[in-house]
């Protein structure tokens, strides 16, 4: 990190280092299909981390990376796959036959991970909802349980807070200190930030702090908040980010085929991921564009 | 003249006309994008479409989307924000027509979108909710829109990831759900519908060169035999053909079927 005060600034393999140990519960891919950390995430790869909880709404292809490269133990989410094609044959493949080893997903829908969080976020031990009331997700784990309304005797979903040790966040813009602006599709961003013990923030560029003061209704968390700012341009790559750079179904679709057998992504994380230094490198190679 | 509608416009067409103007209608991907596009351009220009991503529009994107995030569905969207604005909508009730898919539906239009198989054996791990356990849950009417494939219609669904009316009639109020209206269910061969009296789905129409008796055949739910007079599913006129071409002109969703 900088010497300057209140310098948040470091490299994606410093903050990983420093700030996502083994075990960590880790929730990014909070914006839905856009914005996805994929250059944080294939840094954890590349440090090897093991025993992670996964935490997230639906999360496009990374977690199916993650779980592949065997760096999770569990997974809270809604929807775990490639939005583009459809399976995640990583994850398939880890319920299905333990490899590369067992996962414990705790299913989720999109409303209850969010309110999951909420809580979290706001200091409770649950909140309500009627969401999911007599499905099967609401018996899957022992984060739900139906409650009567003390005020009208209904019947509610009471939704365990989840706490994330580390929330990460891609975003437009943001300053040394980590005030940080984004904009499009949050998805759960903003309750993720709030719930979680560490937030790191990857900016696709760096700007002056009296940008952020000049349109404050763009900043979705203060410095304050923040424990590192990692300035990562093409960071989100094969994902969208909104304003700066388009989706690339492409690259989804060729992760799909490669991904589908064991071999196929051995191969592919090796060219991907295990053979690429950082995401400077990454982008040369492969989102050039 | 035309080449006449092939079974995904004419599922796209039947989506569309279930969307009523002014609806709050919850989208998805896909041929439900391509449905909520045409009904906004057709004959509900007032309806409001919500994405869980976070993003509210009235209008077909200008380009083709591959995700709800993809920079088309930004353009021109009446909002951009937190997820929180579209789910809170939709859990208050305010939503009237959601769209969803699966694996697996059951006679009682629950989804199963979580596992083929045992919990404790998985023959095939899908990847979940996503929304759609959330629009099961409190849209007012569900359009399900599905490929015609008797192995997806079943007497119980393996899991019930997305409750619609559960165990059957009076099984919502048990349960602490609000009323469902209606399930409609599109498929690539009849457009089928369950309400809470009706216990369990009745052919509403079979498309062209479509027989009941063989669609029913083809749909083992378990329940009481078609009807005999089931009508023709009504084919899109010149003009809302040529509107889903033009949402979709290099037939990227809509090819081949």
């Amino acid at each position: 990190m900088d010497d300057a005060p209140g310098d948040k600034r470091c490299s994606m393999a410093d903050a990983v280092a420093a700030l996502v140990p083994d075990g960590s519960a880790v929730a990014c891919g909070l914006a839905l299909e856009a914005a996805i950390p994929f250059a944080f995430t294939h840094e954890l790869i590349r440090q090897r981390r093991t025993g992670l909880t996964l935490i997230g709404p639906i999360a496009d292809a990374v977690f199916d990376q993650l779980i592949g490269a065997g760096c999770v133990d569990e997974v809270e989410a809604a929807w775990v796959g490639n939005v583009t094609t459809g399976s995640g044959y990583c994850f398939r493949r880890a319920v299905e036959q333990g490899r590369p080893r067992p996962l414990l997903v705790r299913q989720h829908s999109n409303l209850t991970i969010l309110v999951a969080l909420q809580a979290a976020a706001t200091g409770v031990p649950y909140l309500p909802t009627r969401t999911a009331l007599g499905s099967d997700i609401a018996t899957d784990h022992d984060g739900f349980a139906e409650v009567a309304c003390p005020f009208t005797g209904a019947r509610l979903l009471a939704v365990r807070a989840v706490r994330p040790d580390v929330a990460v966040v891609h975003v437009q813009r943001a300053d040394a200190h980590g005030n940080a602006q984004a904009w499009g599709n949050l998805g759960v961003s903003v309750e993720a930030i709030g719930a979680a013990r560490t937030v790191i923030v990857v900016a696709e560029e760096i700007v002056p702090t009296a940008v952020v003061r000049a349109e404050p209704d763009r900043t979705l968390v203060p410095g304050a908040l923040v424990a590192a700012v990692v300035e990562e341009p093409g960071g989100t790559h094969p994902a969208p980010l909104p304003g700066v750079r388009e989706h690339d179904p492409a690259a989804y679709t060729a992760y799909a085929e490669a991904s589908a057998t064991e071999d196929g992504f051995a191969r592919w994380l090796d060219t991907h991921v295990l053979a690429v230094a950082d995401r400077r490198a990454y982008r040369a190679r492969f989102a050039d564009a | 003249m035309p080449e006449p509608a092939n079974r995904r416009e004419l599922m796209v067409a039947c989506a569309a006309r279930e969307i009523r103007d002014g609806d709050v209608v919850f989208v998805g991907m896909r041929l439900p994008l391509l449905a909520f596009a045409l009904a906004t351009a057709t004959h509900a220009p007032r309806a409001l479409g919500l994405f869980e991503n976070g993003i509210m529009r009235d209008s077909p994107p200008a380009a083709p989307v591959v995700t709800m995030s993809d920079g088309p569905n930004h353009e021109g969207a009446l909002l951009t924000g937190p997820m929180s604005r579209v789910m809170a909508l939709l859990a208050a009730g305010r939503v009237d027509a959601g769209f969803l898919g699966g694996a697996q539906v059951d006679r009682h239009g629950n989804l199963n979108t979580t596992r083929i198989g045992p919990a404790d054996a998985p023959a095939v791990r899908l990847p979940g909710s996503g929304g759609g356990a959330d629009i099961a849950s409190a849209a007012r009417r569900l359009l399900l829109v599905m490929a015609h494939e008797p192995r997806r219609f079943v007497r119980r669904v393996d899991h019930r990831t997305s409750p619609a009316y559960g165990d059957g009639r009076g099984w919502r109020a048990r349960a602490g759900l609000p009323p469902l209206e209606s399930v409609t269910l599109i498929t690539t061969r009849a457009v089928m519908r369950a309400t809470e009296e009706s216990d369990g789905f009745t052919l509403a129409s079979v498309h062209a060169g479509e027989d009941a008796r063989a669609v029913a055949a083809d749909t083992p739910f378990g329940g009481p035999p078609p009807p005999d007079d089931v009508p023709p599913t009504t084919e899109p006129d010149a003009a809302t053909l040529a509107a889903i071409r033009g949402l979709d002109p290099q037939r990227f969703w809509t090819g081949a079927a």
